[in-house]
């Protein structure tokens, strides 16, 4: 597996991981550009941008882009984040040149009124669909008193407010200033053909605008420590989410903290696993971390029986509180271990999979560790790693925000 | 890609099967043993999922830390799901491990140690997936589609209900596990990187003298036809469609697989393209193929806003209905090319695999090669589609609907 890389002034940076013995390539287009990037007045452009870059470009309209994507027989998708939009596809070999025409193309939409209203539908829909599944809304309403008035508090579907008043010229305006040569990066992995690649992809975009996005605006938020409960008629399950500081993408502390939920809160084999899973209190008891450019939280999640809740939220901070005065022990953290260096080996069997570690990583710190590199910093954390990030993380009052359940099932 | 379906049969009656792909660094298995919701006894609705959760609450000499902490420490990923048919334990590892993890397995399922201290922990577990359900209206209505479509014993879901749980006792689980976990009717495959020589050597050992009877037979499937709607407060409508098709067993199944493509499979399909992109009307929307005891029954979704819920049913059944008006060479060759490359992405996943090899057998009884699935979609025609179609036209419609605005089908609908 070879990393190859390749940029000019007015080429998007170009990276893969070449695997001649592959037998795919996966293909993505990576945007630094999310839900932290909008004004409150835009809220949801990123994510509804992502939906309409399918709607059709000069060369294709949308009928042409769909069948094309299935006449490849690809594998495609795209979606958006706080802090970045992608765009993928996976295809046979002899697919690439093709895929990566269509891809590149997409990247500079139409943007057509018409096609945006009824798209603008769609995300209606989709907030709607996401707004009946558990937990309602939950985790986006305590990111928002998490972060305040942050960046990171913008929810990435935005509201059905903010996409109802959206205009389409807003959106034309995002793209030009967050689509750039310089804001976005061409991703792949598999069997490559890289100079076939550097060619097509110098060729599809030198007629793209040479506008400069200007930088992010990093700032480490000051987090809230803010109770609240949302009541919802007909919920039978009670939800519980809760969220403290993290640790940023480049922290060097992000392994341990990864094997410190692991031993507390993953679904198999962890503290919380055996108080509330395996004696059946709780539907779902997890902690993971999420992390961003400057700072990071922690989210915690807890699904139960209403009657259960208070029971289960004592446990939850029992559990976090002996953890912090004892951390965790030897055996805990070998098994954690254990467990995620075999999810990483397994998942890292597919060259889709590979490309979106290669893409997050290089979003991240334009930066690749193979995957034997990783394998070592998770090798080399000690019990007192797993000490010092939980003081740094978990030791204060979390943002907490409970779904009250109300009705038994018939 | 050499391609070569690896066979062994028991004389007890378990079927092990194999497929090397050399080029993985993994290795999986698929276990399923015919201990599925259509054997649970009337009245203990539930059974079959408490007995796949109780069985892996530790088995021989491991109790039920000890066995998952072995299973971690191995590095495997595993889940123990229930079907309509089945009971299924998949588990996907490195290579290096796979006897020692096929050793585990084969003490679950015949040395589980069923404790009763575990019962009702693995009760009150049962009773949160339950409601879980309850709280998810999008599959909430498939499974109240499959209650009201498939009449008793092929209508149950996995979740079970309140008052099997309820009612079901440790002995049940005792009977439930001698009458279902047993080599009769049950399929190991194994896919991924491997040696078969010792894969044989290892299942003889462990599973050779495995004794058990013969699951009970099942009676015939006689699906119901017609609305049902279910109160619940959401946002959305969420509207669960089915109707008839050919079984994956008939040899028209490429027919009735190829169709549903055209209605479903990628973002050139009809109904993404007629329900979504030209009209708004929802987010998701989609069809598949669904097989029970012999008799196919095409499944389609759509969630909406209720002011568009009846809009958005007319669309699907007239987009259903379009099929009858021919399916173009364009679309016909989206689609092959779609399928084809799904075989090749396929190939990229030993768990994927082997849960592909275990289902074509118990299906089939055989596992078609690629080199055999290819050249039956090059076989299809926009003719054949067509007559196809015009053979089993979608009629026996049950819907199901989900959400605060009671909808049925319109009189006549169920035989279009």
């Amino acid at each position: 597996m070879e990393l190859l890389t390749y940029k000019t002034d007015k080429c998007p940076e170009i990276v893969v991981l070449n695997d001649p013995e592959a037998f795919t390539l996966s293909v993505g287009w990576f945007v630094r550009t999310g839900a932290r990037d909008e004004s409150n007045e835009v809220a949801g452009v990123s994510h509804f941008l992502e939906h309409m870059v399918f709607k059709g470009t000069p060369r294709r309209s949308a009928e042409d882009v769909n069948r094309e994507l299935d006449h490849l027989g690809a594998q495609s998708n795209a979606y958006t984040s706080e802090d970045s939009t992608v765009f993928y596809a996976s295809v046979l070999p002899e697919c690439q040149t093709q895929a990566v025409d269509l891809l590149t193309d997409l990247m500079q939409p139409l943007l057509n009124e018409e096609d945006f209203e009824t798209e603008r539908q769609v995300i209606l829909e989709e907030i709607a669909m996401y707004d009946d599944q558990p937990p309602y809304g939950a985790f986006e309403r305590a990111m928002e008193l998490f972060f305040g008035s942050h960046p990171l508090a913008t929810r990435v579907l935005g509201s059905t407010e903010s996409v109802s008043d959206l205009s389409v010229q807003q959106m034309r305006e995002y793209h030009s200033l967050r689509y750039s040569v310089d804001n976005m990066f061409l991703c792949a992995s598999g069997k490559v053909d890289f100079a076939r690649l550097i060619e097509d992809v110098e060729r599809l975009t030198v007629d793209w605008p040479s506008l400069v996005t200007p930088p992010r605006k990093l700032s480490v938020p000051g987090f809230g420590q803010v109770e609240e409960e949302i009541e919802r008629e007909s919920t039978y399950q009670h939800y519980a989410i809760q969220l403290w500081p993290g640790l940023s993408v480049n922290d060097a502390r992000r392994y341990a903290l990864r094997l410190l939920c692991s031993a507390l809160a993953d679904d198999s084999g962890s503290r919380l696993f055996w108080e509330l899973i395996d004696t059946g209190k709780a539907e779902t008891a997890s902690l993971w971390p999420q992390m961003f450019e400057e700072c990071g939280c922690l989210i915690g999640y807890l699904c139960c029986a209403p009657e259960d809740a208070a029971e289960n939220q004592a446990v939850w901070e029992r559990v976090i509180e002996t953890a912090l005065k004892e951390g965790v022990t030897q055996k805990e953290l070998d098994l954690a271990r254990n467990k995620i260096t075999a999810s990483l080996i397994l998942s890292d069997e597919r060259p889709s999979n590979r490309m979106f570690a290669l893409g997050q990583s290089w979003l991240n710190r334009r930066a690749y560790e193979p995957l034997d590199v990783v394998l070592s910093r998770y090798m080399a954390v000690t019990l007192d790693d797993l000490r010092e990030v939980a003081d740094q993380t978990l030791s204060g009052s979390p943002t907490s925000v409970r779904v009250i359940g109300q009705v038994e099932p018939s | 890609m050499n391609q070569e379906l690896l066979f062994q049969q028991f004389d007890n009656g378990l079927v092990l099967l194999g497929e090397h792909m050399p080029w993985l660094r993994s290795a999986a298995f698929t276990f399923v043993l015919p201990a599925g919701t259509c054997y649970e006894p009337n009245g203990l609705d539930g059974l079959a999922g408490i007995t796949c959760e109780m069985s892996q609450r530790g088995c021989g000499e491991y109790d039920s830390r000890a066995f998952l902490e072995r299973l971690d420490s191995l590095g495997v990923e595993r889940t123990g799901s229930i079907t309509t048919n089945h009971c299924a334990f998949s588990c996907a590892m490195p290579s290096q491990v796979l006897a020692d993890v096929l050793q585990l397995y084969s003490e679950l399922v015949r040395r589980p140690l069923l404790p009763e201290s575990q019962l009702s922990d693995t009760k009150l577990l049962a009773m949160q997936d339950l409601r879980a359900l309850y709280d998810e209206p999008s599959h909430r209505c498939f499974s109240e589609l499959k209650r009201f479509r498939f009449p008793l014993p092929y209508g149950r879901i996995s979740q079970g209900t309140k008052e099997g749980l309820q009612a079901l006792q440790l002995e049940n689980i005792h009977q439930f596990v001698q009458s279902q976990f047993t080599p009769q009717g049950t399929i190991l495959a194994v896919a991924g990187d491997f040696d078969w020589q010792q894969v044989c050597d290892c299942v003889a050992q462990l599973l050779g003298d495995w004794q058990g009877p013969s699951p009970s037979s099942l009676p015939e499937l006689t699906c119901v036809y017609g609305s049902r709607h279910i109160d619940h407060s959401s946002n959305q409508m969420h509207l669960a469609l089915a109707y008839d098709c050919a079984s994956y067993e008939s040899p028209d199944y490429y027919q009735t697989r190829a169709l549903v493509g055209v209605l479903s499979d990628g973002m050139s399909s009809r109904l993404f393209s007629e329900v979504r992109e030209k009209r708004g009307l929802v987010y998701s929307v989609f069809a598949t193929c669904f097989s029970l005891a012999g008799q196919g029954s095409v499944l389609c979704y759509a969630g909406t806003t209720n002011n568009r819920a009846e809009e958005t049913l007319q669309v699907l059944i007239e987009t259903i209905r379009s099929l009858g008006q021919g399916v173009t060479e364009d679309e016909l060759e989206r689609l092959k090319n779609r399928i084809k490359s799904s075989l090749v992405f396929e190939q990229e996943s030993s768990a994927a695999r082997s849960g592909q090899i275990a289902s074509d057998w118990f299906y089939l009884g055989r596992v078609p090669s690629r080199d055999e699935v290819c050249r039956k979609v090059d076989e299809l025609t926009c003719e054949g589609l067509l007559e196809h179609f015009l053979q089993i036209p979608p009629n026996n419609f049950s819907l199901v609907s989900v959400g605060s605005l009671p909808m049925e089908l319109e009189r006549g609908i169920a035989d279009l």
